[in-house]
């Protein structure tokens, strides 16, 4: 017997309602039911945080959520960063600063990084931003180039402000 | 005109990466798309007589139970032609043994990913467990448990011997002697591994979506296993989500899949979870070496003699097999280092563990990191800077090209010069100056260097030495013209990662003088392109990048004799740059390509007829290899109390010839560096005395996240290659291959006014902790 649960959220501005099994998790249900592919699975075990996504302005590992805890929240993938098909200041500069190769943990760290610089407006320092970006693994860069990502944004999105390591 | 060649162009593939739309296998569906779940062995080392999947069959969902018997034993066979060589069958389901926790035993098919995982845990096997051997130690020793019939050694090569050699270690001023060690690893890209089986009825052909390195091997693999013609096998590379090696070998999962999906005529799609992919995927890089040098007194190496053991894991892996690492590590010792007299015996043994494929660097970390150690003791036993023991064996500009003791020839490289830069570099940054702070501080501080060179690229010249029955090296590589003006590029490589699309477009702009945004690679289709050999070895932008080039080269004559045609000018005064071919010297004599491509497809009436049909060319490269090479220098701080290794300061110097694109090449070097680094600090495949896997999640196998990394250097050197259409040399592994070295050098620096010293990998705090406190290193 599934335990289906009926529920609804909005996903990057567009409302879902749909019937979940009790034990699909989020990440599950944003790839497979609702389309959202961008959202990756690196471990299901919360360790990697490739599935990272914004549940209501914090971010989370969508594999250690369930659907139905998802129920009436506001959820923010990675499909819903760019405006249109303009690139997120973000997203560019993870291009600029080779932030990226195989792709795959990138919307995870994408994800990271926007809920961290939306929510804490104080400057960030590169231990600051070293520390961040540590929540969630990648294989391939060597991590320097999400660093330097990071930063250049936060430089770029508060202008004229120094963090307290370089005043 | 070269004038994308060398440039930092942003890559082609960032974009739909940073907007989730890149398309991983697992982000594919299919209408009835059903899920496999495999049956995996609980043990190490057992026979079992039955398997009934009655309860299964009978759970929601469930389509199918499969085992080796109802898919008629399939397997996948690695052979190489040596007599030495033992080949082991690897069934793509076992059939009545199994040999290491997490063998697959049956596929259970269901209409849903979450029914067959909880089907697979109904299907009942009878066990009948065996002793299992997990080290090379008890795998080797005399009565020792059998995996295979004909005995756990499935390799034994004297790959080189020399009379000389007892002569020389009887006579020489110094000599060291030592056995080094490497922890079994694992790849672990973020990935998993992944695969979409379905039938296609119109192509009469089954359509396999691989997240692989090696489509075609894929194809070859599975239409061996299976009895079918390669042609109605196409395997499709989607975007691949890091490889590192484990992806350049053929999964007996991917095979099972494809016959699940043959069988049902319904699409069936794997996603390898993160425990599979710990324990029951390919690992690497678990060897041991005993090794003897002699050195006169000013440091010279006057022979050497190694005894290289690796732990193969239950199977010969397929098409590359166990002898990969063995004959890596037996040819390639001497390195970058003028070694006269030389003997090597190289063996692998089969142990109860997941099967050894070739992970970044293949043995060269190893080996790597025993011919700097043999340096730094010949310089302690000798009195003499490590240094200036290295530069007394470095080849040198005067000996390219070189011919080593153990045959290879190395093209010219800076072997000397990129020390001498990295140790101007740490001086002029004062870092010994800050690692005597440091000590007086009272942290252990250490600086630690590795020279090397990385064989790259190696065609079927280099590979055939190794006499596989299928010898990788060349690709073949498709150029096309379109009507617009745009360029179409196929190659049998098959980049994930590593920035291809983007490389391979600016080498071919180049050639056809147009902008790299017009120039759009196609790869990973063995229906796209022709037979070819993936990306791993450090080869894809050497071999498949020149392949191109001479295709691109070819495609280019025919634009200059149609525009020569068109200009009544000679085909060699016309040269195409900026979108245009122009006749040299004459501003007003210009046509744009695109005009000239529409005219050969569209007009061709109005073309003589050598000129008419078609702007394309295949064209094929098979190099004999070309050697990058780098020196790292690494500084580790290791706190006192806690014995914790911090990597504080790296640094490259690095010469991996023409650079084609600064970006990618730096970007490759400091992830390279990150899992060699995280190999000499952190990472170990475990395992408890029976053979069951103890590093199964990633909370328990230690990935490096960025807290455990340094900001990495890069300073270019630039030899380029004569033996690379564009002066390239490959370098995907050098990062990996240097920094085990390196970090274990600064380790052993760090432990100065000590008699402690390691010589195996990883050092853990532990090992540190213990040695300190007098009870010796732990490995």
């Amino acid at each position: 017997m599934k335990d289906m649960h009926e529920i609804r959220l909005t996903v990057n501005g567009h409302v879902h309602q749909l019937v979940v099994e009790a034990r699909r998790t989020l990440a599950d249900m944003l790839r497979h039911d609702l389309g959202y592919t961008g959202t990756h699975l690196g471990c299901e075990h919360g360790i990697c945080g490739a599935c990272t996504v914004i549940l209501d302005g914090a971010p989370v590992r969508a594999c250690l959520v369930f659907g139905v805890q998802a129920d009436g929240t506001e959820v923010r993938t990675v499909e819903g960063l760019a405006d249109g098909e303009q690139l997120s200041d973000l997203q560019q500069a993870f291009s600029d600063h080779h932030a990226l190769q195989c792709g795959f943990c990138t919307p995870g760290f994408l994800m990271l990084a926007e809920a961290y610089l939306a929510e804490d407006t104080t400057p960030l320092t590169e231990e600051q931003a070293r520390e961040l970006v540590a929540s969630n693994l990648c294989r391939c860069t060597g991590y320097q180039g999400i660093i330097e990502a990071v930063l250049a944004t936060a430089r770029a999105r508060r202008p004229g402000r120094k963090p307290a390591d370089e005043a | 005109m070269i004038q994308w060649v060398g440039a930092a162009v942003p890559r082609k593939e960032d974009r739909r990466m940073l907007l989730g739309r890149g398309r991983f296998v697992g982000d594919l569906t299919r209408p009835g798309l059903l899920h496999a779940a495999f049956v995996r062995s609980p043990h190490a080392h057992a026979r079992f007589r039955r398997i009934d999947p009655a309860a299964a069959l009978k759970a929601p969902g469930v389509q199918q139970v499969l085992t080796a018997e109802s898919l008629g034993d399939p397997y996948l066979l690695a052979t190489l032609e040596r007599d030495e060589f033992v080949p082991t069958a690897m069934p793509i389901l076992a059939a009545d043994k199994v040999r290491f926790v997490g063998e697959p035993v049956t596929l259970v098919i269901a209409d849903d990913a979450y029914r067959a995982e909880d089907a697979a845990e109904l299907v009942e096997v009878d066990w009948d467990p065996l002793p299992a051997v997990t080290s090379i130690e008890t795998a080797s020793a005399a009565g020792a448990p059998r995996l295979h019939d004909h005995g756990n050694c499935l390799v034994d090569l004297l790959m080189f011997d020399d009379d000389r050699l007892s002569q020389i270690f009887g006579t020489a001023p110094a000599t060291v002697s030592a056995t080094f060690r490497s922890a079994r690893v694992a790849a672990l890209p973020l990935e998993g591994r992944a695969c979409l089986a379905e039938w296609d009825d119109r192509d009469d052909q089954l359509v396999m979506h691989v997240s692989t390195q090696v489509p075609h091997q894929v194809r070859s693999g599975v239409a061996q296993a299976l009895q079918m013609p390669e042609r109605s096998i196409r395997v499709i590379a989607p975007d691949v989500g890091g490889g590192f090696g484990l992806k350049c070998v053929v999964g007996r999962e991917e095979v099972a899949v494809a016959a699940a999906a043959l069988r049902l005529r319904r699409p069936v799609r794997w996603i390898e979870d993160r425990q599979e992919n710990l324990t029951a995927a390919f690992h690497g890089h678990e060897q041991q070496y005993q090794v003897r040098a002699a050195f006169d007194a000013e440091g010279r190496i006057l022979g050497l003699d190694a005894e290289v053991d690796c732990d193969t894991g239950a199977y010969s892996v397929f098409p590359f097999t166990c002898a990969v690492e063995p004959l890596m590590a037996a040819t390639e010792l001497p390195g970058v280092y003028k070694v006269p007299a030389y003997r090597a015996r190289g063996r692998a043994i089969a142990t109860n563990k997941a099967p050894v494929a070739p992970y970044r660097g293949v043995s060269r970390p190893q080996i790597v990191l025993v011919m700097e150690r043999l340096m730094e003791k010949a310089a302690a036993v000798l009195g003499l800077d490590p240094l200036q023991v290295r530069r007394a064996n470095l080849i040198s500009q005067d000996d390219f090209p070189y011919t080593g003791i153990n045959k290879i020839t190395y093209d010219e490289g800076s072997y000397r010069e990129s020390l001498d830069l990295a140790e101007q570099i740490v001086t002029d940054r004062a870092w010994a100056a800050e690692r005597d702070r440091l000590r007086a501080a009272g942290q252990r501080a250490g600086i630690g260097y590795a020279c090397f060179s990385e064989r790259t690229a190696y065609g079927t010249p280099a590979m055939s030495q190794r006499r596989m029955r299928m010898t990788p090296g060349y690709d073949t590589a498709m150029v096309r013209m379109d009507p617009t003006g745009e360029v179409i590029v196929t190659t049998g490589t098959c980049g994930h990662g590593q920035g291809h699309e983007t490389t391979f477009a600016q080498i071919v702009a180049d050639r056809l003088g147009v902008h790299p945004g017009q120039v759009r690679l196609r790869q990973g289709d063995t229906d796209l392109a022709s037979y070819g050999w993936g990306t791993w070895g450090s080869r894809s932008v050497v071999i498949g990048g020149g392949a191109a080039s001479r295709a691109a080269d070819v495609v280019a004559g025919q634009l200059r004799r149609i525009a020569a045609s068109q200009l009544e000018a000679s085909p060699a005064d016309i040269e195409l740059a900026e979108g245009v071919a122009r006749v040299r010297g004459d501003a007003n004599a210009a046509i744009p390509i695109p005009e000239l491509a529409r005219l050969v497809h569209f007009q061709a009436h109005r073309l003589a007829e050598d000129l008419r049909y078609g702007l394309e060319a295949r064209a094929t490269f098979d190099p004999p290899g070309t050697f990058s090479n780098a020196c790292h220098a690494a500084m580790v701080v290791i706190d006192p109390g806690t014995c914790a290794i911090r990597l504080h300061r790296y640094l490259v110097v690095e010469d991996c010839g023409v650079v084609i694109n600064p970006m990618v090449v730096d970007g490759q070097v400091r992830g390279g560096v990150t899992q060699g680094a995280a190999a000499a600090l952190l990472e170990r495949v475990r395992f408890d005395p029976e053979g069951q896997p103890v590093s199964a999640t990633m909370m328990d196998y230690l990935a490096p996240t960025a807290a455990e990394m340094c900001a990495v250097d890069i300073v270019h050197l630039q030899t380029p290659s004569k033996f690379s259409e564009t002066g390239a040399k490959g370098m995907g592994e050098g990062g990996t291959i240097g920094a085990p070295a390196a970090v274990l050098g600064a380790i052993n620096d760090a432990m100065s006014g000590t008699d402690v010293r390691f010589d195996h990998i990883p050092v853990l705090p532990q090992d540190v902790s213990a040695a300190l406190s007098g009870a010796g290193a732990t490995s």
